[in-house]
């Protein structure tokens, strides 16, 4: 019985990684996201959205990183956690479901994203550190799932994930509504996720907004540029812009030790000349 | 179902996101509240700049919680660290100031501060204050005055120190600006005041892109013999 279970579940490198952590050797630390994202369904549609700062560690390694994947022309998907797995998992996932879309010759269906994904997460037991919030429109309407690394989901009409998934869910909790419309639905994300920007550390930078309706998909990348550098950003008010120093070098500030040249001697052999078609 | 709740383990970096082995729980006396403070000395002025952040974990306590604590007309000095320690250790300060002013009929210099310091800190060893200090005033002749520590009381004389969460980012760029370092054939121009806040304010806004313990406001301490002026500069707030 454990052995064919094992046999099931590919582990090996979860199971060597373990053990040489164990030895002492530090395996080289994956990049988080922090992140804040969610997703909310409104009468015609659903509205995904997230913050786009990638972070190591305490540091910001990305301030601009895309958080929203493509699942397939339909169906997007936000990812938390660990950016290697989420970005990886979410094009395995959309590549299946193109092949699997073509085979039967139908758009794909939501249900059909999460079983997938949630079936894969749960075969490698929560190594994938990959917290989804998945959403798309099919032939049953609208649809949004919360994926966790394990492998459960949870199909709501409002989601949230990532270390300010608190602060966005607050917004969620105080003011969604169902059979919202399309603004107030954006609007409501918007500040969701800028909940979560402005009061959790590990997200940051701009508002990104997927808009999923029966037959049009708006990416609005970035909807949001709530922290411009150097731009005194008082909310709401007309941001003045800092008059950041000049710190341009002059020529010849790196100093030069020493210099090689060596000339390549080049004989043309043939010359042809492809004009481009510049209209 | 949704989220583990000691999500910070106890020297204040984030405990893997999922982390679900075994656990061993201890009460640490100690918690990193991020903030990072900066000090520059001129011919005849200091500045100390810190940000205004007090964070812990991944959640902000306050975006308007200074780290710069001014003692005497000609020191400021810049905490960092642990804000439990930072605020007791200003406290014992102040009261060594008094107790100074009381016995000797004047007030403290800088120099005579950051040795007191020095004592204060390493009084504790073995039980350390978790601050990083940073001392910038006018010395006896009103010159420009920095001093740097470390948790326990080492300390020296700088020109320009950064001290904190992103001091990393900090002190390599005063290097180059301020201790022409790195560069060649360039006239090495006095630091004058407008270039030096200049350059703190860009230095932190710089900071606070890449930190996520730095931002809100800057709180920028000028000190020059006519007294101690103070100026605030926003920041990012995400």
């Amino acid at each position: 019985m454990t052995q064919t279970f094992l046999n099931a579940v590919f582990l090996e490198n979860a199971v060597l990684e373990a053990e040489v952590t164990k030895l002492g050797c530090n395996i080289p630390a994956a990049r988080k996201t922090g992140t804040t994202i969610c997703g909310v369904v409104f009468k015609d549609g659903l509205v995904l959205g997230a913050d786009t700062r990638a972070t190591e560690g305490m540091i910001v390694a990305d301030k601009n990183c895309s958080k929203i994947h493509y699942i397939s022309p339909n169906i997007y998907c936000c990812g938390a956690g660990t950016a290697a797995d989420t970005e990886m998992t979410t094009q395995i996932i959309s590549s299946n479901l193109e092949l699997h879309s073509l085979s039967t010759s139908r758009m794909p269906r939501v249900a059909t994203a999460n079983r997938m994904l949630k079936q894969m997460l749960f075969r490698y037991q929560g190594h994938i550190g990959a917290a989804l919030v998945l959403g798309g429109v099919d032939c049953n309407g609208p649809h949004l799932y919360s994926i966790y690394p394990h492998g459960s989901t949870d199909k709501l009409p409002y989601v949230t994930m990532g270390s300010g998934s608190l602060a966005a869910m607050a917004v969620f909790e105080d003011r969604y509504k169902q059979d919202m419309e399309e603004e107030d639905a954006k609007r409501l994300v918007r500040d969701a996720i800028a909940a979560g920007i402005f009061n959790d550390l590990g997200s940051g930078s701009n508002i990104d907004l997927c808009v999923i309706t029966k037959g049009r998909v708006d990416y609005l990348r970035p909807h949001d540029m709530a922290n411009k550098k150097g731009v005194r950003c008082v909310y709401e008010q007309e941001a003045l812009p800092h008059q950041t120093g000049n710190y341009k070098y002059k020529q010849g500030t790196t100093g030069v030790l020493t210099k090689s040249v060596i000339k390549l001697d080049l004989e043309v052999v043939e010359e042809t000349v492809q004009t481009m078609d510049t209209s | 179902i949704m989220f583990t709740t000691q999500v910070y383990g106890d020297n204040g970096k984030m405990k893997e996101y999922h982390y679900t082995g075994p656990v061993e729980h201890r009460f640490s006396p100690y918690s990193f509240n991020g903030g990072t403070v900066l000090a520059v000395a001129g011919e005849d002025f200091a500045i100390v700049a810190s940000d205004t952040r007090l964070s812990e974990g991944y959640s902000i306590h306050s975006r308007d919680s200074p780290k710069c604590y001014k003692l005497t007309n000609t020191t400021v000095i810049g905490c960092s660290g642990f804000h439990g320690d930072c605020l007791t250790l200003t406290k014992i300060i102040d009261a060594r100031l008094k107790m100074y002013k009381h016995s000797n009929n004047k007030s403290m210099t800088s120099g005579a501060i950051a040795a007191m310091l020095s004592t204060i800190l390493y009084g504790r060893r073995f039980f350390p204050y978790y601050v990083y200090n940073i001392i910038g005033g006018l010395d006896e002749e009103g010159k420009g005055a920095v001093y740097s520590f470390d948790p326990v009381g080492s300390y020296q004389r700088d020109t320009y120190k950064a001290g904190g969460s992103a001091s990393a980012m900090l002190q390599p760029l005063l290097d180059n600006q301020i201790g022409y370092k790195n560069m060649e054939g360039v006239q090495h121009l006095p630091l004058n005041q407008e270039k030096a806040v200049q350059l703190v304010k860009d230095v932190f806004i710089s900071a606070a892109e890449r930190d996520v313990y730095t931002g809100d406001a800057l709180r920028i301490c000028i000190v020059t013999k006519e007294g101690i002026k103070e100026e605030t500069v926003p920041l990012r707030k995400d």
